[in-house]
């Protein structure tokens, strides 16, 4: 059965989150018209994003009341209606009906009016980017509302507020977004609105009053599917100003992402799978020799062998079950494809395959000159030759076995794995292995053990770096300028080191406010994604039946999991930004983790442990066949085993991989026995008092 | 009473706790130093202290007061207390079942003057035997 989800209806909500001052990062069941919701719309802190559609409704001061409020149904409830393209929906969902009364208004018609004409009056106002501040516009707004509707209902109240928020949207922050670092002025801003906002509610209209959220994601994706490939790492700022990269171009992010891909995308090596077809013609024939010992003679000269009897089929059967244990031994050691092509043959294979080949060659040609020249009759003999040669072939395979599977399972050299670029390390121990083998053997772990590699956090910001080498400058008196560099740069680094300087007093004071900043988005996220989820319930089957008055909107997990990420985008984004991951995370992505997390009914925590500590690399690989391109770079030759001092790099495009080797410490355990009756204790307590 | 300890004094068997002992009598006059009034000597031992630490006693589960010290001079050396007796009574006290914190409120007080002290000692055993050999009691 597909799950559905429902929203909580209004009541529900409202009896949870009303609070006295509405916060600012409330929000709702998003395309609610449960019940008549109230097309107010809010808007997260971005809250400036400016749709096409609305702009033209707003400037249009000439168009009559009612026309403007039909129009903007569908926009302040639903945007997703007005691309179902992006998001292809089952059916049209009830909210996108603009039919539905948005306003369930208690007063009479004439407030409505009011309420209408009030927000008409509103849509006059210049749209300039005045210099005029909000709490300016809102009171000359509020004033008007408040002289209008005074003895209006709650629909009056609502009706005003979000025309007295868009227009705040409109006028006067439109810039807004690029300044998103400056969250003390934007929250200055927005506490004084809410104190007004808060200020002239009336405590009526607090019981039917529902805000409908405005996902400030979702026009950007219009913005997105239309870029294609051009990747939009603002996803979660609204903005419609383009900041630099038009549509058409391409940034550098890009590009570097695009030679990556290609790199990645090499063509399918058939290198890869020489060895193992090799394995497979020479365990071929190899299992095919004993049969045709056993079965050339019949063929040749039938009439001339001797029978044998019993001992004969005893040998049959026992040949025929050693032949099978041998081909599934050999399919498994030999022929299975190899996860990683190694630059040198692997040696014990090798070996292992030279060591069959002159076997059965050997046994060929004794079998030629003894038993085909002189048509040798005695079957028996033969049988039993053959049986030698598949007992022989199986102590191979029990060798085999054991140089390349259980050699190297007891461990022998502690190998140190560091990290060129940020020095994570590990330690493993490993047993005999050769080099090439060991680096295999690193990059497994590597992949599930490290944190992923994240180009962005480099060692020192430059701000600090620079002030050490200018403004100096060296003249040299001498008439020889051969060693002029060397001479020069060592005086630099010398009065460099002499000066007094105070760059770790500001690479500490920036460590600090990192450390802060980050908290403080952290938690920022942690509250929006809670508080995301407390929007979502599971619908169970009995419950859809039973509460017919409550007609909620059913939705599969996709669905819920676009409606409720709206209002923790920006919190999220900003915490990517802040962390430096926002290249290892799209919004697609993060959509389809969220869906992942409802469908199993995680918890808001389980659903972050995903952003909040860099996983290790393996979560962030695509599943392409094509495979990772390392380099093995060692002074010894690769095929040579461990052994103590070794070091060797695994070199990738921008860090590698350096591994040291150093043998495990030899253990002497010694013994000793203690008796259980032995144990004992006294008190301690000894003074000494002179009198 | 004499403070020097006498050859009548020497020698006598005290019986305390079913037990025979050879003890001593000694008298020490406190010395005034000061704000306090001072014996000279350290006691150590005491029903809550530790017995096998006790350097001077025989036996090592003996739990009682022994001097451990001798201020050279002092009061307690002119009276004739010696390093690793054994005090048995303190003005008529017991000191064989008391314990550290006792024994040592019992030997300080301010009151008291002088103290009279019951103790034993390992040698006076053959003290006592010997002058029982050489001088023979009528």
């Amino acid at each position: 059965m597909t799950s559905n989800y429902a929203f909580l209806s209004n009541e529900e909500f409202n009896a949870l989150r009303w609070s006295s001052t509405v916060s600012w990062t409330q929000f709702v069941p998003w395309g609610g018209t449960r019940g008549g919701a109230d097309p107010e719309r809010r808007r997260g802190p971005t809250e400036l994003r400016l749709s096409g559609r609305e702009k033209v409704e707003s400037e249009g001061g000439k168009i009559p009341e009612w026309t403007i409020w039909n129009k903007s149904d569908p926009h302040h409830l639903s945007p997703r209606c007005d691309s179902p393209t992006h998001h292809p929906l089952p059916a049209p969902s009830p909210p996108c009906s603009p039919a539905s009364p948005l306003l369930r208004p208690p007063s009479s018609s004439a407030s409505k009016i009011d309420s209408l004409r009030s927000k008409v009056d509103l849509l006059k106002l210049p749209l300039a980017l005045s210099a005029k501040s909000i709490s300016e516009r809102k009171s000359q707004l509020g004033g008007a509302g408040e002289r209008r509707s005074a003895g209006g209902g709650g629909g009056a109240r609502t009706a005003r507020s979000p025309p007295t928020r868009d227009m705040d949207n409109e006028s006067q922050y439109s810039g807004y977004s690029y300044k998103s670092s400056h969250s003390r002025s934007s929250r200055k801003h927005r506490d004084r609105r809410e104190r007004h906002r808060s200020k002239s509610r009336d405590s009526s209209s607090r019981g039917d009053k529902s805000v409908t959220i405005q996902t400030p994601g979702e026009p950007l994706l219009d913005a997105e599917s239309t870029r294609g490939d051009d990747r939009d790492d603002n996803w979660g700022e609204t903005t419609t100003v383009v900041t630099g990269t038009s549509e058409h171009s391409i940034s550098n992010e890009d590009l570097t992402r695009v030679t990556k891909d290609l790199e990645e995308s090499t063509p399918l090596e058939c290198k890869r799978f020489i060895g193992p077809a090799l394995g497979g013609c020479l365990s071929f024939f190899a299992l095919i020799t004993p049969l045709a010992f056993l079965i050339l003679p019949q063929v040749l000269w039938r009439d001339a062998l001797k029978p044998c009897g019993t001992p004969c089929e005893g040998l049959y059967v026992s040949l025929a079950f050693k032949l099978l244990v041998l081909l599934i031994s050999s399919w498994a050691l030999f022929l299975r494809p190899p996860r990683a092509t190694l630059p040198r043959f692997f040696v014990f294979r090798c070996l292992l395959m030279v060591l069959v080949f002159l076997f059965v060659a050997s046994y060929w040609l004794f079998y030629g000159v003894r038993v085909l020249e002189p048509k040798e009759e005695d079957y028996r003999g033969i049988v039993e030759y053959a049986a030698s040669l598949v007992d022989a072939l199986l102590f191979i395979q029990y060798l085999a076995l054991v140089l390349l599977e259980v050699r190297h399972l007891q461990p022998a050299f502690c190998l140190k794995v560091v990290r060129s670029t940020d020095g994570a390390s590990k330690f493993y121990n490993v047993g005999h292995l050769s080099i090439q083998r060991a680096a295999v053997w690193v990059l497994d772990r590597y992949y599930n053990d490290f944190s992923v590699y994240n180009p962005a956090v480099v060692n020192l910001p430059k701000s600090i770096l620079s002030k050490k080498m200018t403004g100096f400058k060296v003249y040299s008196l001498d008439e020889n300028t051969t060693n002029n560099s060397t001479g020069q740069s060592r005086a630099m680094i010398a009065a460099a080191a002499r000066r007094r300087d105070n760059s770790h007093n500001e690479y500490y004071y920036e460590e600090a406010e990192m450390e802060r900043r980050i908290r403080k988005r952290k938690a920022r996220l942690v509250v929006a994604v809670e508080e995301a989820f407390t929007h979502i319930k599971r619908l169970h089957e009995d419950e859809a039946a039973a509460s017919p008055k409550h007609p909620r909107e059913v939705m599969d997990p996709r669905e819920a999991a676009q409606a409720i990420f709206a209002p923790m985008a920006r919190a999220m984004q900003k915490y990517l930004r802040t962390t430096r991951q926002q290249a290892f995370h799209s919004m697609e992505s993060i959509l389809t983790h969220l869906q992942f997390c409802i469908t199993h009914n995680m918890t808001p925590k389980a659903f972050l442990e995903r952003y909040l500590t860099p996983g290790p690399t393996m979560q962030y690989q695509q599943q392409s066949g094509r495979g990772r391109q390392w380099t093995l770079v060692s002074e010894d030759p690769v095929i040579s085993g461990l052994r103590q001092g070794l070091v060797f790099s695994l070199r990738r495009l921008d860090f590698s991989l350096v591994v040291t080797v150093t043998p495990l410490p030899f253990l002497r355990l010694g013994e000793e026995f203690i008796d259980p009756k032995s144990h004992k204790f006294v008190m301690r307590l000894q003074s000494e008092t002179s009198v | 009473m004499s403070e020097q300890p006498s050859n009548d004094s020497v020698g006598q068997r005290c019986q305390i706790t079913r037990e025979d002992f050879i003890c001593q009598r000694i008298e020490i006059q406190k010395l005034r130093e000061g704000e306090n009034l001072i014996l000279g000597f350290s006691i150590g031992g005491g029903i809550d202290q530790d017995p096998g630490q006790n350097p001077f006693s025989e036996d090592k589960s003996d739990k009682g007061i022994y001097v451990t010290r001798i201020t050279p001079g002092g009061p307690a050396e002119v009276a004739g207390l010696r390093i690793g007796d054994k005090i048995m009574q303190v003005n008529g006290w017991d000191m064989t079942m008391v314990t550290h914190d006792q024994a040592r409120k019992k030997l300080t007080k301010k009151r008291e003057d002088v103290v009279r002290l019951l103790i034993t000692r390992k040698s006076l055993e053959e003290a006592v035997k010997h002058s029982k050999g050489s001088h023979p009691r009528q």
